[in-house]
C-alpha cells in the first residue's frame, strides 16, 4: 500500500511533488490555462489508471470464474438497471459541464457585480 | 494488425535497492510511456506542420525573408498556440514522471535505505567524498527537471534521488533501453568487443557516472578490469555502489570526485577512458578542462569514447536543430543547445587526439528484443533528447 511514511517522518504525499529548481517555462498567455493543461493532464493520467486497475480486478475475477470478461462485455441491463445508469450519466455528464451551463445561465441573468450588491445589502 | 506498444512496466528488471512501484505507480508509468510516444511519433509531424504552414509564413511576412538561426525558429514556434500546447504538455508530462518516481521512492525510503546500507557500509568499492563541491554548472538548476537533481536528499545519506531517477527511465524512454535502463551499456561493450576482438584492457574510467547504469554492463563485459567511476553527487553515487553490488558488478569502484580534476591518477592509467551523455551536462570551460584531464589519464593505445545526442552542425536543418534543443529550454538542460554547437573533433585534438585518431561511430541501445522494442536509427519521430539512439565521439591514443 501507498499509505505508510518513514519513521523520520518524510511525507511523501507533500514531498513528491516538490518543484524542480529553475524558472518554469510559461506556455500560455494566461497562468490559468498553464494550471489547468497540468491539472487536466494529472487527471487524464489517473483515468488511465482507474482503468488498468478494473482491468486488473476483470482479468482476476475471470481467472477465478466468478465473473467472465465476456460477460462484462456483453452486459445489457434490465429496465431498472437502464434507467438507473441513464440517471447516474445523466448526472455525471451535468457536473462536468456545470461550468458552461451556468456561464450560459447567466446570459439572461440581470445581475450586478458583487460590490455593488454589497454596498445595497449595507444599506438595506 | 498488431499494435505497436511499449512493453509495460511489469517488465522493467528489479534489483537489490530498485523501488518497487504500486499496481497504480506503475499503470501511471504506462500511461507516461504511451503518451510521451504519442507526443513524440504520431504528434511530431504536428510541429514541423505548423512550422511549414504557419511559423515561416508569419515570420517571411514580418521580416522578408526566412528565420535564419534557431534562436529565431524557437521565438517564433513559442508564439504558436498548437507547438505551445504541445510543449506544455510534453513539460508536464516531465514534471509527472518525477512525481511518480519520488512517491514511489519516497514512501519506501526507510526499506530503501536499510538495502542501500548493507550493500554500501564499510565497502572499499564506495568512496565518498562531503568535501567534493557541486559544480555550479550542476547545481544552477536540476537538471532535466529532477527535483533536487543527481545530489538531491531527502534526509541525509539517502539514496532518494538514485531511486527516483532509476524508476523513471522507463517512462521516459518508452521502455527502449531495455529492462534495467541499460541498453546504452550493453551497445558500447559490445561495440567494443566488435572493434577490439580479445581486448584486456586494465583499468576503464567513467566520468559523470551518475546511478551506473551504462558503466555496470561495462564492467561485467569486461570483468577483469579495474573500473571506475566518477560523479560529484555522492547521493547518487549511494544509489549506484548499491545497484552495481547487487547486479554482480564487483570490480566496479565509484568514487565521489571532479572529473575537472584527475591529479589523483597518474598518467596513462587508463586503457579506456569515456563518458555517456555527460558532456551536454557541463559548461563552456569544464568541457574541454574534462577532455584535457581524460586524455592525461589514458594510455597509449587506449580508447577514448564519448557517448552524445548528434552535434548541431550547419547541414542540419534548423527546424531540426530547433527541436532538438527543446530539453535546453524546457526540460532545464542549459549547457544542452551551447554543447551541441561545439566542434567536438577539434576540441579533442586540442587534447592530443590527432585527427587521423579519431573516429564517429552510431550507438543503439541493445535490448532484450522478446520484450522491449528495438530503436531504429534514424526513425520517423524520434524522441528527442530521450532517444535510445546516439552519436560516439572517440579516438584510440596513439602509442
Amino acid at each position: 500500500m501507498t499509505t505508510d511514511q518513514t519513521n523520520d517522518g518524510i511525507d511523501w504525499i507533500a514531498s513528491a511533488p516538490k518543484r524542480a529548481k529553475g524558472k518554469r517555462p510559461e506556455y500560455f498567455d494566461d497562468q490559468a490555462l498553464d494550471l489547468l493543461t497540468s491539472t487536466t493532464m494529472a487527471l487524464a493520467a489517473e483515468v488511465s489508471v482507474l482503468r488498468q486497475r478494473l482491468d486488473t480486478v476483470e482479468r482476476l475475477l475471470d481467472a477465478r470464474q466468478l465473473v467472465r470478461r465476456e460477460d462484462v462485455e456483453n452486459f445489457v441491463p434490465d429496465a431498472e438497471g437502464a434507467y438507473e445508469r441513464g440517471v447516474a450519466t445523466k448526472a455525471y455528464v451535468a457536473r462536468i459541464m456545470r461550468g458552461m451551463t451556468q456561464a450560459m445561465d447567466e446570459l439572461v441573468a440581470d445581475e450586478r457585480p458583487v460590490e455593488e450588491v454589497i454596498e445595497e445589502v449595507r444599506n438595506l | 494488425m498488431k499494435h505497436k506498444v511499449p512493453p509495460p512496466y511489469t517488465a522493467v528488471q528489479g534489483h537489490g535497492v530498485f523501488p518497487k512501484a504500486s499496481h497504480d505507480e506503475a499503470a501511471r508509468y504506462d500511461f507516461l510511456a504511451n503518451f510521451n510516444n504519442y507526443l513524440a511519433v504520431r504528434l511530431s509531424a504536428g510541429n514541423k506542420r505548423v512550422y511549414d504552414k504557419r511559423v515561416v509564413p508569419a515570420f517571411i511576412r514580418e521580416h522578408g525573408r526566412p528565420p535564419e538561426t534557431r534562436t529565431e525558429v524557437r521565438l517564433a514556434m513559442n508564439k504558436d498556440p498548437w507547438h505551445r500546447f504541445w510543449s506544455a504538455m510534453k513539460r508536464n508530462s516531465m514534471e509527472m514522471r518525477q512525481h511518480n518516481g519520488r512517491q514511489i521512492a519516497l514512501r519506501q525510503l526507510d526499506e530503501l535505505d536499510a538495502r542501500a546500507r548493507q550493500f554500501n557500509e564499510g565497502r572499499a568499492t564506495l568512496q565518498l567524498d562531503p568535501s567534493v563541491e557541486i559544480p555550479r554548472y550542476q547545481a544552477v538548476n536540476d537538471i532535466h527537471c529532477m527535483p533536487g537533481s543527481y545530489h538531491g536528499e531527502e534526509r541525509p545519506g539517502d539514496i532518494s534521488t538514485g531511486a527516483n531517477y532509476d524508476s523513471g527511465f522507463f517512462a521516459t524512454t518508452a521502455g527502449m533501453v531495455g529492462a534495467l535502463s541499460d541498453g546504452g551499456g550493453v551497445a558500447i561493450a559490445e561495440w567494443a568487443k566488435q572493434q577490439k576482438p580479445g581486448w584486456k584492457p586494465r583499468r576503464i574510467l567513467d566520468l559523470g557516472c551518475t546511478i551506473g547504469h551504462n558503466v555496470v554492463p561495462i564492467a561485467l563485459a569486461f570483468p577483469d578490469a579495474e573500473v571506475i567511476a566518477i560523479d560529484t553527487a555522492g547521493a547518487s553515487l549511494r544509489y549506484a555502489h548499491a545497484r552495481a553490488q547487487s547486479l554482480g558488478a564487483k570490480n566496479l569502484t565509484f568514487i565521489q570526485m571532479n572529473a575537472e580534476d584527475l591529479s589523483r591518477f597518474p598518467e596513462g592509467h587508463f586503457d579506456w577512458v569515456q563518458t555517456t551523455m555527460f558532456l551536454h551536462e557541463l559548461s563552456t570551460s569544464a568541457l574541454p578542462k574534462i577532455l584535457k584531464q581524460a586524455y592525461r589519464v589514458l594510455a597509449p593505445g587506449g580508447l577514448m569514447l564519448h557517448v552524445e545526442q548528434p552535434q548541431y552542425t550547419e547541414d542540419m536543418p534548423l527546424y531540426e536543430q530547433f527541436i532538438r534543443d527543446w530539453d535546453a529550454y524546457n526540460n532545464n538542460e542549459p549547457f544542452w543547445s551551447v554543447m551541441h554547437d561545439l566542434d567536438i573533433p577539434k576540441i579533442m585534438e586540442d587534447t592530443g587526439f590527432p585527427r587521423e585518431s579519431q573516429f564517429e561511430t552510431g550507438v543503439v541501445a541493445i535490448v532484450d528484443e522478446k520484450i522491449f522494442p528495438k530503436a531504429e536509427q534514424g526513425a520517423a519521430g524520434e524522441d528527442h533528447g530521450r532517444a535510445p539512439v546516439w552519436n560516439a565521439y572517440g579516438a584510440w591514443r596513439p602509442q
